[in-house]
Order: structure tokens, then sequence, then C-alpha cells
């Protein structure tokens, strides 16, 4: 999978998940702040993060995560970390 | 002590997704039973069921609202907001006045099935995701609705098997008539899914008339071979009558009594001694004779046992003066936590539009119904004061009186 193809599939999930409008996602914008998320929706994240690509993220993990964009770079590295892990 | 009056009422069920629905059915006499093949599949004895489309609340309500609704919320909140509409209480009012709610339920199967079976297949709980335990509890619908509708009064949900939804009521009305509080949202809901239902009919308690679905549920029939479960949700506004004048609120009716007891005998076997308890006691709080009562609507499932106990209470009870008797479950089938909302609203129906609704599928008496005066056809008829039967298993029963508003 290309890195655009899993942030294309990163922001469809995230839109119907968080049933946010396409056009609010932008690299530069806050990831919580856009799509309105309190505590209880970072375990939904999770979860509609394993359904799509396989892999548990933790709290921890959120925490250097403040834009759309730092959000695809750990989504992107996990991605590739799994598949080194299978190889 | 306040006099507690109704001023709303909503439905979302098999007979209809509205009190307009439900009224051309009771009066019709339409049977809400089907089936569902899904059942045989899966290994009940009987896939008889109420069939209740489930409603579409995405874009309705925020995710965050939503997410932690069980089935049954979705049902409860239809039905609430179509009774606080009829009430005239918006988010004004409830956002400046005490409403309390009471709610009855007692499952919320299919969210604790699904929240197992994703922890036994992922081996992690935080994947279950942050609706389910909103949606698992029993009290799903009075944590959702009472954040939904922002209440700030009395909020908590009676578990009381099948007599739920007419405790329910009964509590809201003890809560009004003691100035405790001014008005209280009152209800039943009951999820419908199969794994809801798979122990009910592992006990074998549900009919098996496959092949003949809207004729299944013949409460009180000699023919009668068991209960079909259904499901909804039923609400009711109760308010103290000066509140409710103050208000100017269309007053439906005036809860004038509440029986309760418990059999202390077996779980499932229903007796006659705790029903006849029940029914004098509702009798004794509205002050009210036997012969005031103009329309008895039964508990009546459709089971051999209970129908016959049933009939054998209010014949002691009311032998002498036999008012007319129907079971709506006849069309309904089993509404279970919802029944005693439900029914309470649909004898506000008949009792609003002078009409009692028929006992279908009622062709041959057996013994003890036969002393019953049990309506097969819809009257037209004026009821003044009717009596809503409800009994659980564990023995609870709840009988609730019912007055036409009278401005005196």
């Amino acid at each position: 999978m290309s890195n655009e193809e899993i942030i294309q599939k990163i922001n469809e999930f995230l839109v119907e998940e968080f049933e946010v409008e396409k056009e609010v996602i932008s690299v530069e914008a806050n990831l919580r702040e856009t799509l309105d998320l309190d505590s209880l929706d970072y375990v939904d994240l999770v979860v509609v993060i394993e359904e799509n690509f396989g892999f548990k993220v933790t709290a921890e993990d959120f925490t250097n995560i403040s834009t759309f964009q730092d959000f695809y770079n750990y989504v992107i590295q996990r991605v590739e970390k799994e598949k080194e892990l299978v190889q | 002590m306040n006099r507690v009056v109704i001023t709303g009422m909503g439905i979302y069920g098999c007979l209809g997704k509205n009190i307009e629905e439900a009224k051309e059915s009771l009066f019709h006499g339409r049977s809400g039973i089907g089936i569902d093949p899904e059942r045989r599949e899966i290994g009940f004895r009987s896939i008889l069921t109420g069939i209740v489309d489930r409603p579409q609340l995405k874009g309705v309500l925020h995710r965050r609202l939503r997410i932690g609704m069980a089935e049954e919320c979705e049902y409860a909140y239809m039905a609430t907001v179509e009774a606080l509409n009829m009430a005239k209480i918006d988010d004004d009012f409830l956002d400046k006045n005490e409403v309390g709610i009471l709610y009855g339920n007692d499952s919320s199967a299919k969210a604790v099935v699904n929240a197992i079976d994703t922890v036994r297949e992922k081996k992690d709980t935080t994947l279950i995701g942050s609706g389910s335990i909103f949606q698992s509890m029993n009290s799903t619908i009075t944590m959702n609705l009472s954040t939904i509708f922002k209440i700030k009064g009395i909020n908590f949900t009676v578990s009381g098997a099948c007599a739920s939804g007419s405790h329910a009521i009964g509590m809201g009305y003890f809560l009004i008539r003691h100035g405790l509080q001014k008005h209280i949202i009152c209800g039943g809901a009951q999820e419908i899914n199969s794994y809801a239902m798979g122990s009910f009919d592992g006990l074998s308690a549900f009919s098996i008339r496959e092949g003949d679905p809207a004729a299944a549920s013949r409460p009180f029939d000699k023919d009668r071979d068991g209960l079909i479960p259904s499901g909804g949700g039923a609400t009711v506004i109760l308010e103290s009558y000066e509140e409710a004048v103050k208000r100017g609120a269309l007053i439906l009716g005036e809860v004038i009594g509440y029986g309760f007891s418990s059999n202390g005998a077996h779980i499932s076997q229903p007796s006659v001694e705790g029903p006849m308890r029940s029914l004098e006691m509702s009798l004794q709080d509205a002050n009210i004779k036997a012969d005031e009562v103009d329309y008895i609507n039964a508990h009546a499932t459709s089971t051999p046992v209970g129908d016959m106990n049933e009939a054998k209470a209010i014949n002691e009870v009311f032998g002498s003066c036999k008012p007319i008797v129907s079971s709506t479950k006849s069309m309904t089938g089993h509404e279970c936590w919802m029944a005693g909302a439900s029914e309470v609203a649909y004898c506000l129906l008949m009792m609003d539009n002078d009409f009692i609704a028929p006992n279908i599928n009622f062709e041959n008496p057996d013994e003890n119904s036969a002393k019953l005066n049990i309506t097969d056809k819809t009257l037209n008829k004026k009821i003044d004061v009717f009596l809503s039967n409800s009994f659980g298993f564990g023995g609870t029963n709840s009988s609730l009186i019912i007055k036409k508003f009278q401005n005196n």
C-alpha cells in the first residue's frame, strides 16, 4: 500500500467514524480539535485503526500526534514496521 | 397529596411507529407479529416475533449521543420524542426545570454479546469500543436519554421483568403524588433481537404456530400455545395536575391507583393470589370499587398457565361486575419490559377515542376465561376508568388504574 493510499484510507474512516465533512481534514489541521475528540473517542480511534490496518495503538502513541500529518506519519511508520515484522 | 396526570405519550413498536399508527392497528385489530427465519438457523424453537424496524438516528443525533444507545434505547428515544412533543415540553423547558426519567428495562443482551465476541476474537478489551459499556447496562435507556434530554430530576431504570414499564409508571406516580417530583418521563422498552430472546425460547415458552403468525398470539383462547416475543418503546409523561395546568398542557388521563405485590413463590410459575393482591391494592389506592372499572387490559401473554391464573385472579376480584377484558398482546405479542408502559399508552388511545381494542384470536374460551367478559371484537365504547395488569418473572405484579381526566 502506497503512502497516498494509506492517507486516503485514513481520511475515509475518519470521515465515516467521526461523521465530519471530508473538507475539514487538512495536513496542518489539529486532529483532536477538528474531529472534536474527547477521551472516549480516542478508544474508537484505536478501534478503527485496528480494523483498517490490523495493529493496536496505545494511548501513549497519541502523545506526539497533534496534526493530521503527524497522524499520517505515525500510521505510515507503523504500517512499514508491521511489514518488516511479517518479512 | 398531588393529583398525577398524563400529558404526553409516544409509541414505537410493532403496531406502529407513532401513536396514530398504533391507534389504527388497535382499532382494526391488526397483528404486528411475523417471522424471523434467521432464528431457525441459530437454533430457536420458534421463529415468531413482533416485527419492529430499527429507527435511523444517524444524522438525527450527534455521534457521541448515539453510539452508547442499544437497540431498545433507540426505540425509547423515538417514543420519548413523540411524548415530549405531545406534552409540549421543549429543550428550553427541560433545561430550566427539574424533569425526571424512570424507565423500565431489564436487558441489553445484544450489546453484551457483541462485546464478548470482540474480546474473544481480539483478546483486547480496548477494541470493544467506547459505546459498548453504555449500551450494555440495563440502565442504557435512562443513562442515554437523560444525557440527550439534559434531565435534572430523578434518573434511574426500573428492572421488574415483564412488569418493568408498569412499575416505572407506578414509581413516577408515587414520586409526583408525594410532591418529590413535578414532571417525570416514564416508560418501558424492549430489545427484539434474537440474542435477547434465545434463553426465553429455550424454556419452550413461545408459540410455535408459525404457519399463521397473526393467529399465533391468542391470550385466553383454549388453543393458545405460548407467547410471541416482541418489543419497541413506549413513553408517557407524568406531571402533577397543578404543573400541567400551569403549563396549559393537554391532559390525557389521571393515574389514580397503583397496586403491587410479589407472589413469594416460584420463579416462573405465576400465581393467582399474588395478582389478586396487586389488583385489590390498586382499587384501594384509587379509592374506587371494582364496578367502577370499565375495562381491564390484561397481562395475558398467551401462555397456558399465565392466562389461566390471571383469569382466576380477575374473576376473584371483578367476578361480580365483569368489566370488559382484552389482552392487546393478542396483536403485539409480549413486549416484555416495555409492555406495562405500552399497554397504558394503548389504553389511553382507546379512552381518548372511545373504543376498546379486541382480544384477537379469542375463538374458544377455556373453563376460566369463559367467566370473564372478553371481547374479541372492537367495541365502540366510552372508557372512564381502565386498569392495566403487568406481571413478571420472580412473581412481581403491578396494576395501574387510570381515569379519564375530570376537572374536579
